[in-house]
């Protein structure tokens, strides 16, 4: 796909295989016959396959390094404490996929069966996939432009045997672009429940995590509601509290109050959770009694909670 | 970040006028946060409509005479990555300045970006490891919240400079929140000396007559 023009209107624009920037395009006759504005098979496909997958919770950012792909892995291995809840965790964050290091899955390969690809099972009712384990060295660096990454994200949704699945959580990159858009309109026909986005106290954070609110109304996709992370630090020593990322503007609280959107809870700074992450373990089982594992449980708990309340599959539900 | 939120860029005859941060017009700063309608706008675009935008803003906005150019680019090795790095060849860029925290997890991206940096030529002038270690204000005690060591160790790994570590610190990140020069306001933090040492081997690095 390098050869697509920098300035291309894109495939569905009504300038498509028309426009200035077409010329030598080698997409250019596909374009300009329409067929770009088609509807994409795939989508049906994906909505086939997710007929065995009840809940699919997307986990966004606006930033960066807020703790999203940490809350995902504590998610799914949350979930599938209940050893009757299948869980799946797929990382479309293709550039920078973290999720097999935090769930002490590096080095694990993807098997074909005849059903599809096979996840990668951290325990019988926890499977994950990741473009990271398709990856044969760590120092790899996945260089693609926006289509490429489309076509693998495809792919994961409409390749991997998940099987019986009651939650699918979906770990995305930061951001609003490429993989956000593709993630949102391949599961079109499936009813996602929503998104959970993530973020930390600051204003900076919170600005993009407004953009990111913007972001799922404009592809009417619900919002389960949004977690603040790294709350506060309460130091080991002398066990007074820190305020390290300060909540200059009110915090996610105030934001939520604001734009209507359910606060699902927030997450102190603990040490332990990183240390727990860079082994890939669970950070539940590690420190079951830090206030951060006891904020998590009870998110997870909303979450949860949100979902039983949303229509079952198989029926679509208007966006909020 | 840098106290110039909502102000307009205009046009004049050789391209868009960047927006100056300070009195004596030494900082001059484009982003496309300057082009939205509203903050909470999202901008939804895909990647050849970024790259465009890219494109625009190195080759279309009048910077005039610069001793710096920094150009502060999201996560990942995509679009906008390969976007900037064909706009600025032409010009010989310094190089890349690489950032991690000091966790495992962060490395295990960043040496990918490491890679990148090496695939698509640019050169790397060394390593960060920010937000290294935090200093509890009530009684001094130093917590590696994000553990420590892997900025370094990376560096190492990578067989590229390591510049400095950076620590946390709230005043910080205030200062970035609230707009005021933290540099100015905040000498006696332990994250100044981190900052001005980055900056002044950057400062040696830079070739006299490089233009």
């Amino acid at each position: 796909m390098e050869e697509v023009p920098h300035d291309c209107p894109g495939v569905s624009s009504a300038q498509a295989g028309r426009g200035a920037s077409c010329q030598g395009c080698p997409n250019q006759g596909i374009c300009a016959s329409g067929a770009g504005a088609a509807p994409d098979p795939a989508i049906e496909e994906i909505k086939e396959r997710m007929k065995t997958v009840k809940h699919k919770i997307l986990v966004l950012s606006g930033k960066g390094g807020v703790g999203k792909s940490t809350f995902s892995a504590h998610l799914a291995h949350g979930l599938a404490e209940d050893e009757n809840t299948q869980v799946a965790l797929l990382d479309i964050d293709i550039c920078g996929p973290s999720i097999p290091k935090i769930m002490g899955l590096e080095g694990e390969q993807v098997h074909q069966s005849g059903s599809g690809w096979s996840p990668v099972f951290l325990e019988d009712n926890l499977g994950v996939m990741s473009v990271g384990f398709l990856l044969s060295s760590p120092d790899d660096a996945v260089i693609w432009r926006g289509p490429k990454k489309n076509g693998m994200i495809k792919q994961f949704l409409r390749d991997v045997d998940w099987g019986e699945v009651d939650y699918l959580i979906v770990d995305t990159p930061p951001g609003t672009s490429d993989e956000h858009l593709s993630a949102v309109q391949y599961l079109a026909a499936a009813h996602i429940d929503g998104a959970v986005i993530i973020t930390t106290p600051q204003e900076v954070s919170l600005q993009d995590v407004r953009k990111e609110i913007s972001f799922c109304h404009k592809v009417k996709l619900p919002i389960i509601g949004v977690v603040e992370n790294m709350s506060s630090f309460t130091c080991p020593k002398c066990q007074k509290e820190s305020q390290i990322f300060p909540p200059t503007t009110g915090g996610a609280e105030v934001m939520c109050q604001d734009l209507k959107v359910p606060l699902l809870g927030k997450v102190p700074l603990d040490p332990r959770i990183g240390k727990s992450c860079d082994k890939g373990e669970s950070f539940f089982a590690e420190v079951p009694d830090s206030p951060a594992t006891l904020a998590y449980r009870s998110i997870i708990q909303r979450i949860q909670e949100s979902c039983s309340l949303r229509q079952p599959k198989g029926e679509n539900l208007v966006g909020s | 970040m840098l106290r110039v939120q909502g102000k307009a860029v205009h046009q004049c005859d050789s391209g868009w006028v960047p927006v100056f941060v300070d009195q004596e017009q030494s900082i001059s700063l484009m982003s496309v946060g300057f082009l939205l309608e509203k903050p909470d706008e999202a901008v939804v675009w895909r990647g050849p409509k970024k790259n465009a935008l890219i494109k625009q803003f190195v080759s279309d906005v009048a910077w005039g005479q610069l001793d710096y150019l920094v150009v502060d680019t999201p996560p990942g090795t995509s679009d906008e990555h390969m976007a900037v790095v064909d706009a600025l060849r032409p010009y010989s860029p310094l190089g890349a300045l690489v950032v991690t925290t000091p966790q495992a997890v962060s490395v295990g991206d960043v040496r990918r970006e490491l890679t990148f940096c090496k695939k698509v030529g640019l050169r790397v002038i060394g390593v960060v490891e920010n937000m290294s270690g935090f200093v509890c204000p009530h009684c001094a005690e130093c917590t590696n919240i994000f553990s420590r060591g892997g900025g370094e160790e990376l560096a190492r790994h990578a067989g590229v400079p390591f510049l400095g570590s950076v620590p946390l610190d709230p005043e910080l990140t205030r200062s970035l929140e609230e707009g005021r020069d933290f540099i100015q306001g905040f000498p006696e933090s332990p994250a100044f000396p981190a900052l001005s040492c980055i900056a002044q081997k950057i400062l040696n690095e830079a070739p006299v007559g490089l233009c």
